[in-house]
């Protein structure tokens, strides 16, 4: 592994590999704190309508300051492109953003995303000057068809948005791996440290966790966690593991047995 | 006596006062202007001309900002 191992998105450098969602938790503090803890530098955030009833509802901003943390606006709930694309330029608007993170849903259930109209955005989004990590399935082909257009982050699903169900296909993300220079960053449906671990190992760049660690009994520990089981992948993958054999292999040498 | 106009911000609809202009609305509701982003009728407005579009009769504003999200 070199020296500074530095994710690197839109020629943007950060430190940390582990990229974190704002949503679920019990409160904007216990967020905060989670993602001081988990030591990410990168936030996924919503963009909802403004409480106009209650003002003196807390901000988001207010808790996670945007100029030590970047956010990520992401399109979370949209279903159509045309919904996605309404976010993403309000978000644009909101202070500037311009890496965002797209996510077109195509069924309520699965929450799997709908890849045409995802693919379909992309360009549009690239166009106009977006930079745009792409959530996406863990399809080779698609992959690759989201790179041509111009995304600047490939984000397969590990397994559907919040089932904790760690890396369902290996295969995929390895071939992703393989054809791909760009970042590719595990997007949802990881549920503990050891699947963080096994995204890094497969030669990811990074993971984004937001379920596993706001709805874990304790976040805070699970955010230290996740926070290592980044950087134990990440090592891992560069270690060059042994190969994988049927048979034992002593690990005391056997000369100079009493 | 003023005319009042019936206008639909973020779903919600209200009364507002004939020729205010956005600036004056977001204000009176105590928005905070930097950290939000504002549509009227689904096109996005420019945050330094608030104060020279008037709000008119039927009109849809919606103010979003960042919130939560995964």
């Amino acid at each position: 592994m070199k020296k500074s191992d530095n994710l690197i998105i839109a020629r943007k450098k950060y430190k940390s590999r582990l990229i974190v969602g704002t949503g679920k938790y019990k409160s904007m503090s216990e967020c905060a704190k989670a993602i001081k803890l988990s030591g990410a530098e990168i936030v996924t955030v919503a963009v909802r309508r403004v409480n106009i009833v209650d003002k003196n509802k807390p901000l988001l901003m207010d808790y996670i300051n945007p100029k030590k943390i970047t956010y990520l606006p992401n399109t979370a709930g949209c279903f159509t492109s045309d919904e996605a694309l309404r976010t993403l330029r309000l978000a644009r608007e909101i202070g500037g953003w311009k890496l965002v993170k797209l996510e077109v849903l195509g069924d309520k259930k699965t929450l799997f995303p709908d890849m045409i109209e995802t693919l379909k955005s992309t360009k549009i989004l690239t166009k106009e000057g977006f930079k745009v990590m792409v959530y996406c399935t863990d399809d080779p082909l698609m992959a690759k068809k989201l790179e041509d257009v111009g995304a600047c982050a490939i984000m397969p699903l590990a397994a559907p948005i919040g089932s904790g169900l760690g890396i369902q296909n290996y295969t995929n993300i390895k071939i992703i791996r393989n054809q791909t220079k760009l970042p590719l960053i595990i997007d949802a449906g990881l549920g503990q440290a050891s699947d963080a671990t096994i995204a890094m190992e497969l030669g990811c760049d990074g993971v984004l966790i937001n379920t596993a660690i706001a709805q874990a009994k304790n976040p805070f520990q699970m955010a230290i966690a996740m926070k290592h089981a980044v950087l134990a992948g990440r090592n891992s993958y560069f270690s060059g593991r042994i190969k994988k054999q049927t048979f034992a292999e002593a690990s005391s040498p056997t000369k100079g047995i009493i | 006596m003023k005319k009042i106009n019936k206008i639909k911000i973020n779903g919600k609809f209200i009364k507002i006062k004939d020729k205010t202009t956005l600036l004056t609305l977001i204000k009176k509701l105590k928005i905070p202007i930097k950290k939000v982003a504002i549509e009227l009728n689904q096109t996005i407005v420019n945050k330094k001309s608030l104060g020279k579009i008037k709000i008119k009769k039927n009109d849809k504003i919606e103010i979003v900002h960042f919130i939560g999200g995964g």
